[in-house]
C-alpha cells in the first residue's frame, strides 16, 4: 500500500542519517535539483523530466537550520501518513510554529521543505498526507462527474450541466473519480471573467464541449483532472488563455508539460495534448485587437522561455509567435475581443479557431 | 645657530602675498599665528635636546579680537637676535640649510606679527631667557614695513622666577576663533598626536581650566641632522646663486664640497659636457654654462644622498600617541625606509588606531602631516589624500565607496617628513605629488592595511565561531527530536545522538 511504502521511505532516510551521525560521519540529504536547468522535454512522452542533476545537502553549520526544518517535516508527515490525517500547506506551516527555533518565518520557506521532502521520495505531496487549498478549477459543460459520498460510498453522480450560473469545483484530490460524457472537446479557459461569459450563455451546449476555468497557472489537481478526463473520454484539449508571455509560456506550457519546480511529478500531472487555441500573435493583427504595450518583466520573460524553456526550444511553431510577440512589442487579453461587441468571442472568434484546430499551436 | 644667520632682502613681501602665508580670512589668521609660534618652539627644543613644554592661551580682548600667548621651554633667543627674529620678514636659519624642520621659510612667526600689527597696531611682545645666570628680556617690536626693520618700542629686563630658559611670545590680532575641524583645539591636539614627547597646554577663550595634552614618551625623537643638497634636486636659478655663494675657487672642488654624495669622479663627469675646465672658478660660470652643468648632472650617475638626516616619528611613538588620545580596539603604524625624490631624502609613516569608540557609520578620520605639522587645509588637493583615496581598502576589511574615503571606525594619520617638503604653495597646506612620493604612500598604505585587514579577520573569525557556536546549539536539538520521533528512540538514545552530533559539529572546520 501507499501508505506503507512512504512510512518505509521515511523511516529509512532517517535510519540512515542516525546511522551517519553515530559513526561520526556528515549525514546529508539528496535530492533532484528542482529548476528548468534540470528538465528535459521529451516530445515522445510528452512531458518535462528530471535530468537526474542532484543536490546533496550535507549537515554543516549552514545547513542545520534547513536540515532540521527537513526532518521534522519528514516526522510530520509520517504522523499524518500514519494517522490517515492531512493538512494543508498552510496548516504545515502553522504546525512548525511549534517547533520553537526551527519555526517557519515565511509560508513560502515550508513550502520549499514541502517540495524537497516531495522530491527527496519521488512521491507526490498528496501522498504525504499534504493537500494544496488553492482551488482546482471549475467545470461547466457536456460531463457528469462520478464521484462518492465521504461517509456512505455512496455513487454520486454529478451533472455539470446542472450548475446553472455556477460551476462544479475540481476537487483537490482527483484520483478517484469517474467521468460520463459524450462532448466533443474540453476547453480551457485562463480567466473566471471568460469562463463566465462562456457558461452564461452555455455556450458547452451549442458546441458540445465540457469548459474548465483554470483561474491562471493551473494547479496540479486541475492539471490531473483535464490529463484524466482527456485520457479516459479521448477528447481534445483546447486552450484559451491571455496573448502574453506569462499565457504561452507559464500558463500553457505548465498545463501541458508541467512545471520545473515539480518534475518529479510532470509524468501525472500534464497534459500532453493539449493545444494552444489562442490567443496568438497572429490573432492581434487577424482579429485587430486592441492591445498594451509589452512590459519590461514580460520582455524578460519571453526572452528567457526563449532561452532557458526546453519546450519553447523543442517547437520552432514556438518560437516564432514569441518572437513575434516581442517584435510586435504588445500583448493582448482575452477579454479585448469584446472591442467588436461583447457576444463576437463566441459568434465569431471561437467559431473560426475551432474551425482548423490543424492550426493551433503544438 | 646665530652664525649661519643671514638677509634675504625681501620687503612688504607679506602685504602682497598674506593669502599665500595662510592669512587669508580672520579664522585662518588666528590658527596660522599659533601654529608658527608652536612649530618654531618645537623646532627651537629639539635643537636644544630639550623635552618640550608648551603653553598655549587665546585672550578674547575685543569682539574679533584675540591676544595670542605662546610659551615654550626651549634654550632661550639671545638678546641681539631678538629684534630681527619677530621684526624682519625672511629672517631664519632654516632657509638656507637642507634639515627636516617645521618651520621651511622662515617667513612664520614674523608674519603673525605683522598681520598682528597691521589688523591691530599692538606690537608683539617676546620675552626669552637664554641663560639662567642671566635675567629675561623683554621687547616690544613693530616692523617698518617698508624697510623690512624692525623698531623696538620697548626693552628691558624681566624677572622670571621659575624657568632657567625658554621664550614667550605674544601677538595680539584681529581674528575669529572656531571650534572644529579646522580649529586649535583640534590642531594642537593633532600636533600633540604625532609629537608624543611634547607636553602641552592650552588655554581657550573664555575658560578658566587649561586643556592638558600629556607627554606619552619620555624620549626626543633623533636628532635631524643638516645635509647639503644633492646634486638631483638642484635647478639652474639656485646653481647659479650657490656657484656665486661658494667659497671654493675651482669647479671640481665646489661640486664635491657644495653637494652631498659627489666625489672626484662624479665631479668630472658633471664638468666634461659644459666645455668647463676642472679648475675654472665658479664665480666665472654663465647662466648658459650653468644649464650645461645640470645636464651634465642629469647625465651622471649620483648615489642617493644620505638619508639620516631624517627623524621619522617611529612606528612605537605612533601607537604610542594614538594610545594617548584615541580609545580604540586596535592600534597599528608603518614607517617606511627613507626613499629620495628630486635629491631630497623623504620618508613615509602612517598610524592608525581603529574600533572602540570611533564612529563606525562615518568617513575615516584622516590626519595629515609633514615634518610633524598637522595640514588642515586643502585636504583635496594633496597626494595623501589622493593615496588614501585610491588605496582599495575594501580588500582590507573596510567599505569604501568609489573616489572616497573608506567607512569605518578608524583614524589614520600619515606622516611625510623631509628635508623639503614640496609643498603646492607657501602656505603649505597640501603636498605635491612627486612620483616617489605616491609610490612611497601607497605602500606604507598597502601595509597598515594589511595589518588592519589581519586584526578585522581575526574579529570576523571569532564572530564566526560565536554564530557557529550559537548555530548548532540552536537547531541540533530539532534534529534530535524529528528522528526521535520517527525511529522511536529513546529519550537516552536521543540524547546520546544529540551529544555526539555536537560534538562531530564542534570539532568540524567547515562553517
Amino acid at each position: 500500500m501507499a501508505q506503507k511504502k512512504v512510512v518505509r521511505l521515511i523511516t529509512r532516510e532517517a535510519k540512515g542519517i542516525h546511522d551517519k551521525i553515530l559513526a561520526r560521519k556528515s549525514p546529508s540529504l539528496k535530492m533532484p535539483v528542482r529548476s528548468l536547468a534540470n528538465v528535459s522535454y521529451r516530445p515522445a512522452k510528452g512531458y518535462f523530466q528530471l535530468k537526474g542533476k542532484k543536490k546533496e545537502r550535507t549537515l554543516s553549520v549552514g545547513t542545520v537550520k534547513t536540515f532540521a526544518q527537513s526532518l521534522r517535516m519528514m516526522s510530520l508527515c509520517k504522523q499524518l501518513v500514519e494517522t490517515d490525517d492531512i493538512a494543508t500547506k498552510r496548516e504545515a506551516y502553522y504546525v512548525s510554529k511549534n517547533w520553537d527555533e526551527a519555526r517557519f518565518n515565511e509560508q513560502s520557506e515550508s513550502d520549499a521543505v514541502m517540495d524537497d521532502v516531495e522530491a527527496l521520495f519521488g512521491v507526490n505531496r498528496e501522498q504525504l498526507g499534504f493537500i494544496p487549498e488553492e482551488k482546482g478549477g471549475e467545470v461547466a459543460g457536456q460531463l457528469i462527474v462520478i464521484d462518492h459520498d465521504r461517509e456512505t460510498g455512496e455513487e454520486l453522480r454529478i451533472d455539470c450541466t446542472r450548475f446553472g450560473s455556477g460551476a462544479y469545483s475540481i476537487p483537490s484530490k482527483v484520483e478517484d473519480l469517474g467521468f460520463e460524457t459524450d462532448a466533443k472537446f474540453i476547453l480551457a479557459i485562463e480567466t473566471a471573467g471568460m469562463f463566465q461569459r462562456l457558461v452564461k450563455h452555455s455556450w458547452w451546449r451549442k458546441t458540445n464541449s465540457i469548459l474548465i476555468s483554470m483561474g491562471g497557472v493551473p494547479t496540479r489537481a486541475c492539471r490531473r483532472f483535464i490529463r484524466r478526463l482527456s485520457d479516459a473520454k479521448k477528447l481534445p484539449v483546447y486552450v484559451f488563455v491571455d496573448g502574453d508571455p506569462y499565457g504561452y509560456g507559464n500558463i500553457y506550457r505548465t498545463l501541458k508539460v508541467g512545471s520545473g519546480n515539480a518534475a518529479h511529478l510532470n509524468e501525472f500531472f500534464c497534459v500532453p495534448q493539449a493545444r494552444f487555441l489562442g490567443v496568438t500573435p497572429q490573432d492581434i493583427i487577424d482579429y485587430d485587437l486592441p492591445t498594451h504595450p509589452l512590459k519590461e518583466v514580460d520582455i524578460k520573460r519571453a526572452k528567457d522561455s526563449l532561452k532557458n524553456d526546453p519546450f519553447i526550444q523543442h517547437h520552432k511553431p514556438w518560437q516564432k509567435a514569441i518572437q513575434q510577440l516581442i517584435k510586435m512589442g504588445v500583448r493582448v487579453e482575452q477579454q479585448a475581443l469584446a472591442k467588436h461587441g461583447l457576444n463576437y468571442v463566441m459568434e465569431e472568434y471561437l467559431p473560426n479557431k475551432l474551425a482548423n484546430t490543424k492550426a493551433f499551436l503544438p | 645657530m646665530a652664525t649661519e644667520q643671514r638677509e634675504i632682502s625681501v620687503s612688504e613681501f607679506f602685504t602682497k602675498n598674506r593669502h599665500l602665508l595662510g592669512f587669508d580670512s580672520p579664522t585662518k589668521a588666528l590658527l596660522t599665528t599659533i601654529k608658527e609660534a608652536v612649530d618654531n618652539s618645537l623646532d627651537a627644543c629639539e635643537e636644544a635636546g630639550i623635552l618640550p613644554e608648551l603653553r598655549v592661551e587665546i585672550h578674547t580682548v575685543g569682539e574679533n579680537r584675540y591676544r595670542v600667548m605662546v610659551e615654550d621651554n626651549g634654550p632661550g633667543i639671545v638678546k641681539e637676535q631678538i629684534p630681527r627674529i619677530f621684526g624682519k620678514l625672511l629672517y631664519g636659519s632654516k632657509f638656507h640649510r637642507l634639515r627636516q624642520s617645521r618651520g621651511q621659510q622662515g617667513i612664520g612667526i614674523s608674519a603673525a606679527g605683522m598681520y598682528g600689527q597691521l589688523t591691530t597696531g599692538r606690537p608683539v611682545v617676546i620675552e626669552s631667557r637664554a641663560n639662567r645666570r642671566r635675567p629675561a628680556h623683554h621687547y616690544e617690536l613693530v616692523i617698518d614695513t617698508v624697510r623690512n626693520e624692525p623698531v623696538i618700542k620697548k626693552e628691558r629686563e624681566a624677572e622670571w622666577p621659575d624657568k632657567a630658559h625658554g621664550t614667550r611670545v605674544e601677538i595680539e590680532l584681529e581674528g575669529i576663533y572656531k571650534k572644529g575641524r579646522h580649529g586649535v583645539e583640534s590642531y594642537l591636539r593633532q600636533t600633540a598626536l604625532a609629537n608624543p614627547h611634547v607636553s602641552l597646554e592650552y588655554l581657550a577663550p573664555g575658560e578658566t581650566e587649561p586643556m592638558v595634552f600629556p607627554r606619552a614618551i619620555q624620549e626626543l625623537p633623533a636628532e635631524a641632522l643638516a645635509i647639503k643638497p644633492h646634486p638631483y634636486g638642484v635647478e639652474v636659478g639656485m646653481l647659479m646663486r650657490m656657484l656665486k655663494d661658494t667659497k671654493s675657487r675651482q669647479l671640481k672642488g665646489f661640486f664635491q664640497s657644495e653637494f652631498s654624495r659627489v666625489g672626484p669622479k662624479a665631479a668630472l663627469s658633471i664638468i666634461e659636457p659644459s666645455g668647463l675646465q676642472p679648475t675654472t672658478s665658479p664665480r666665472r660660470v654663465s647662466p648658459e654654462k650653468a644649464e650645461k652643468l645640470i645636464e651634465g648632472i642629469r647625465h651622471t650617475k649620483i648615489p642617493s644622498p644620505p638619508t639620516n638626516c631624517l627623524s621619522p616619528i617611529g612606528e612605537e611613538q605612533l601607537v604610542a600617541g594614538l594610545q594617548q588620545q584615541i580609545e580604540a580596539d586596535f592600534y597599528a603604524a608603518v614607517t617606511r625606509h627613507p626613499s629620495v625624490y628630486r635629491g631630497n631624502p623623504f620618508q613615509v609613516e602612517v598610524g592608525l588606531a581603529y574600533g572602540g569608540k570611533l564612529p563606525a557609520d562615518e568617513l575615516i578620520t584622516l590626519l595629515r602631516y609633514a615634518n610633524r605639522v598637522p595640514l588642515q587645509y586643502q585636504a583635496g588637493a594633496c597626494a595623501i589624500t589622493r593615496s588614501v583615496v585610491t588605496t582599495k581598502w575594501k580588500s582590507y576589511g573596510l567599505q569604501q565607496s568609489r573616489g572616497a574615503l573608506p567607512t569605518g571606525p578608524m583614524l589614520l594619520m600619515v606622516h611625510l617628513a623631509s628635508v623639503w617638503v614640496p609643498f603646492t604653495s607657501e602656505s603649505k597646506e597640501a603636498i605635491a605629488g612627486y612620483d616617489e612620493i605616491i609610490k612611497e604612500l601607497r605602500l606604507a598604505l598597502q601595509e597598515i592595511g594589511r595589518k588592519l585587514a589581519r586584526h578585522i579577520r581575526r574579529g570576523q573569525r571569532e564572530r564566526d565561531a560565536a554564530k557557529k557556536r550559537a548555530y548548532i546549539e540552536r537547531y541540533i536539538p530539532h534534529i534530535g527530536v524529528a528522528l526521535q520521533e520517527i525511529l522511536d528512540l529513546s529519550d537516552r538514545q536521543e540524547k546520546k545522538l544529540v551529544a555526539t552530533l555536537t560534538d562531530t559539529m564542534y570539532r568540524s572546520r567547515k562553517v
